[in-house]
């Protein structure tokens, strides 16, 4: 641990700081957060700061989740939303004359800000994925606020030295680099710059097959450098967080701060589905099947009628269902029942036992690394591992075609008003408001009153609607964040009240000695 | 089990039956298994040490056993273990931290996969709903050139749009092949950028609930206009005489189902019902699509026909093998189990010729030797040491696949020669 000399008490409760400015590390609106804060932060900033920047992440999330991110609509709301919380965000970078105090103090909360969250949602793997897709979110946004000249301050500074390719090499591979992006008809073409890099630095256009492709290399235009640049920056904060993770148990030993990491991502997410001890042997397996036409989202409806029907899942469809239902309260032993009962209509006990009930005991956390895996979230679900010829799993919403979803929809009893209004949804990327659609129609309420973001999170509020717990809603309650309690000063003199962010500086470089595995991409 | 399937991919050969593996494996071992390029492929010519001993190889023993992290200090070690241990299949993992066989004594964490080679399965049961022949884990010849065709195609953007050297592709033994790519740089390429070439070559998407599973956009992408290009080569002979895929109502049903719109559907359905083979009616929708087009009709979906050819023929790969650097894949001359076939290596400039069910089994070829030596003496075998002239592999049939998996490494080992003159130039020895 460090003690910097310049602990005095006095000025250290103001947010504003005045002395000890370090105006070199904060040239630009926009950071990579490569170097962590070193100066000493008062608890009640640490708090502040965290909990503004909370509130921007779930701002950029519940943006994200009503509207398309490259839509008009996308940018005013959230511009709308987090003015107020974090200035810096919405205003363009002034690169000329002198910093101002108001620029110093915003880029520092900024900076401070990101350092915070990251220790807290660098526990786990869901976590981790949360966290990084909405900083990625909002610095795409906040980069759309720069023009060509901050952009190129920005690059400069952060050594990114990105040059269009010549003019002959342009003309020359013209057809491939047309016929390479959607918004390359007319003149567009002539006036964009392409720029040359190895495919490695722009994997997500790579992925999304965006860009030419020649011999490892890649052709970017103009309008997809952002994409580049948030490559790296995702890749620099996937691995920092792995590292702050592993570095994490050493900082458990100072209290206070636990305390309030603990608390602080909690709020966000709502609920950890992977904590069974509130619902576990809530239900039996012979529940299973009632339970699926009445309280299941249709994911899970899905899946359960095929494993019914078929008698098998893939691996995709029983990491799905499986752990969902380990979500709802089933237990480990009633699962292997459960499974069992169904797969051995196809095959010999002995085959289970050998090849499907160690994945079963795996999901519970009794095989291999022995974690306790948590159901997955709609983001992960729409997100991750789509799913390929012969599965059944995925969000019905996002991998059905649309005629089949509306076949569906029907035999489920849904009118055509409803099936209509799900497919508009659907339509517009709108998957979990299409699933929300879907909840309120088939559980007779107006308004469902809760953003949904968790098949188990459907179960529970379809529970709650039945069983009268939950009488169809005039006021929708959204999950807000609030301030957590403040933490009595029980502190003796001992415990000084402040933290020395440079300890955290110590810790973000510790040792890289126990496994965390970055977050995979989505 | 699967009995039948055996018998039928089998059926010219000299019969194999699983019963014998424990006979024919220690002959297959001891004098078929190409050890030395073998070594010489994973060793990447020692210029890292540690490269070869820190490799995971797992083995599966007889009744599925399946003992991982073996790891060995040198080509040695590799056959003595396994001629000791006579594995029924025997996998490649990833290049570790640490030797795999010491991971318990390492601190837990600290042992990781570091590289592998960039890896690809392709497997015929993923194309179940667009073969009118077989289906699981048959095949027969009129759905094999789903495999020529999905080489053709990811090799070619291997190469020219990755800019991936050094490729090896390989017959699974059953129903798929596996390619791995062994380039210096791809094979530290870390799990994003595996998962996005993987997506970069996966076009047709989407489980049971999506019956049209692509979906193009104009303009298209020069990868899968060149792609289109290989797969239009083999149309005539695959998609509408092996698989006659709109000679029947029911396969004629199908394909039309895969136009979303009802309006071009309708048209191309009462051009389908003007009769002839599944060419002639091709051949009439390409008109009457061009047509549409002119009109204007078809800014929704621009390549409706192209989309066709697609969902039909373009490889479909198991993403998920490919994405993570600690995935074991199944090696190389090993044997498949239920087929009794060596896993061998593909030429791919002569892939339209290989035949899989050419490909010899582990029976075959310990048969090959015993003929080929005509007196059966006993005495010749119990001295290994004594140099033979011509190696047991060039009696059989087996010898064309180690000299496409020679070819091979002799291309890789051109990687590391010059690695080892820049080594010894920095060192200033010459």
């Amino acid at each position: 641990m460090q003690f910097s000399g310049k602990r005095t008490k006095k000025s250290r409760r103001t947010v504003t700081l005045t002395g000890g400015r370090n105006e070199s590390r904060y040239q630009h609106n926009l950071q990579f957060y490569t170097v962590p804060p070193n100066e000493t932060v008062s608890l009640e900033e640490f708090e502040t700061f965290a909990i503004d920047r909370l509130k921007v992440l779930k701002a950029v999330e519940s943006a994200g989740i009503k509207y398309m991110k490259t839509s008009e609509q996308y940018t005013q709301k959230l511009e709308q939303e987090i003015k107020k919380l974090m200035p810096i965000a919405v205003r363009r970078t002034d690169v000329e004359g002198s910093m101002q105090d108001k620029d110093y103090d915003d880029r520092r909360k900024d900076h401070i800000s990101h350092f915070i969250l990251r220790l807290a949602y660098c526990k786990s793997e869901e976590l981790r994925r949360w966290f990084l897709i909405q900083e990625m979110d909002l610095f795409r946004f906040r980069f759309g606020n720069e023009n060509t000249d901050t952009i190129g301050h920005f690059l400069r500074q952060n050594d990114l030295d990105y040059r269009p390719i010549p003019e002959e090499e342009k003309r020359a591979l013209r057809d491939d680099l047309k016929s390479s992006s959607y918004e390359m008809k007319g003149d567009k073409f002539e006036t964009t710059d392409f720029y040359k890099v190895p495919f490695q630095e722009a994997l997500d256009l790579v992925r999304a097959r965006k860009v030419y492709l020649k011999k490892g290399y890649v052709y970017v235009p103009g309008s997809e450098l952002v994409s580049i640049i948030l490559s790296s920056f995702r890749g620099n904060l996937s691995k920092a967080l792995a590292v702050t993770a592993r570095a994490l148990p050493t900082l458990q030993e100072d209290e206070r701060l636990l305390k309030r990491l603990a608390n602080l991502h909690t709020q966000y997410l709502g609920q950890d589905y992977s904590n069974r001890k509130a619902t576990a042997g809530k239900v039996a397996p012979e529940d299973i099947e009632p339970l699926s036409k009445k309280s299941f989202p249709l994911c899970m409806r899905n899946l359960h009628e095929t494993l019914r029907q078929e008698h098998h899942l893939r691996h995709g469809g029983r990491m799905q269902y499986g752990l969902f239902l380990k979500g709802i309260g089933l237990q480990l032993e009633d699962a292997l029942r459960f499974w069992r009962s169904e797969f051995t209509k196809m095959m010999d006990g002995d085959k289970f036992d050998k090849s499907y009930s160690y994945n079963i005991r795996h999901n519970y956390g009794k095989e291999g690394k022995r974690t306790d895996y948590t159901p997955y979230s709609c983001m992960k679900v729409i997100m991750t591992n789509a799913p390929a010829a012969g599965d059944h799993h995925g969000c019905p919403f996002r991998h059905t075609d649309p005629e089949l979803l509306k076949q569906r929809l029907q035999g489920y009893r849904v009118n055509s008003a409803g099936v209509q209004e799900i497919v508009d949804l659907v339509k517009g990327g709108h998957y979990q408001l299409a699933c929300t659609k879907y909840f309120e129609i088939t559980h007779n309420v107006d308004d469902a009153g809760f953003g949904l973001n968790h098949p188990n999170q459907y179960f529970e509020e379809s529970q709650k609607v039945l069983n009268g717990g939950h009488a169809p809603k005039t006021t929708p309650h959204t999950p807000s964040i609030q301030r957590p309690k403040p933490i009595k000063k029980e502190m003796t003199a001992e415990f000084d009240d402040d933290f020395p962010m440079d300890e955290v500086e110590h810790l973000l470089t510790a040792s890289q000695d126990t496994a965390v595995t970055e977050v995979a991409p989505e | 089990m699967a009995e039948g399937e055996v018998k039928q991919s089998t059926a010219e050969n000299t019969a194999y039956d699983r019963n014998d593996l424990p006979e024919l494996l220690p002959i297959y071992y001891k004098r078929l298994f190409p050890y030395g390029p073998y070594y010489k492929w994973l060793s990447y010519g020692g210029v890292e040490k540690s490269y070869f001993q820190n490799r995971e190889f797992s083995f599966t023993l007889k009744d599925d056993i399946y003992i991982r992290y073996q790891s060995f200090s040198d080509q040695s070690e590799m056959e003595k273990e396994i001629q000791r241990v006579m594995p029924y299949k025997i996998d490649i993992g990833a290049v570790f931290s640490h030797k795999p066989k010491d991971h318990k004594t390492v601190k837990p964490g600290a042992f990781q996969a570091q590289e592998k080679e960039l890896v690809f399965d392709i497997d015929m049961t993923d194309y179940d709903d667009v073969r009118n022949c077989c289906s699981g884990a048959n095949i027969c010849e009129n759905c094999w050139p789903l495999m020529v065709i999905a080489i053709k195609i990811v090799d070619r953007a291997l190469r020219d749009d990755f800019g991936f050297e050094h490729r090896l592709w390989v017959y699974s033994g059953r129903r798929g092949v596996h390619c791995w790519v062994c380039d210096e740089s791809t094979r530290k390429l870390d799990q994003t950028a595996r998962t996005a070439i993987a997506e970069y070559l996966s076009v047709v998407k989407g489980g049971e609930s999506q019956i049209k599973k692509v979906t193009m956009r104009d303009p298209m992408h020069p990868s899968l206009k060149a792609a289109f290009e290989i797969m239009s080569k083999h149309m005539k002979h695959y998609l509408f005489e092996q698989q006659d895929i709109l000679g029947t109502e029911d396969r004629l049903k199908k394909v039309l189902r895969l136009f979303p719109e009802q309006g071009l559907r309708e048209i191309l359905k009462e051009d389908a019902d003007k009769g002839g083979d599944s060419k002639d009616i091709w051949e009439r929708w390409l008109k009457t699509v061009k047509s549409e087009k002119e009109r204007d009709n078809m800014k929704k979906s621009p390549f409706p026909l192209h989309e066709v050819v697609f969902q039909y023929c373009y490889p479909r790969l198991d993403v998920n093998v490919s994405k993570g650097v600690n995935h074991l894949l199944k090696s190389p001359f090993c044997i498949h189990p239920k087929t009794g076939r060596v896993c061998v290596p593909i030429d791919v400039e002569d892939v339209d010729n290989f035949d899989p069910f050419a490909v010899p089994t582990i029976s075959t070829l310990c048969k090959e030797i015993d003929e080929y030596k005509e007196q059966p003496g006993k005495e010749n075998e119990a001295q290994p040491g004594t140099k033979r002239k011509i190696q047991d592999y060039q009696k059989t049939s087996l010898k064309k696949s180690v000299e496409t998996f020679n070819k091979f490494v002799k291309g890789l080992s051109g990687t590391w020669k010059g690695k080892m003159i820049e080594n010894s130039d920095q060192k200033g020895d010459f």
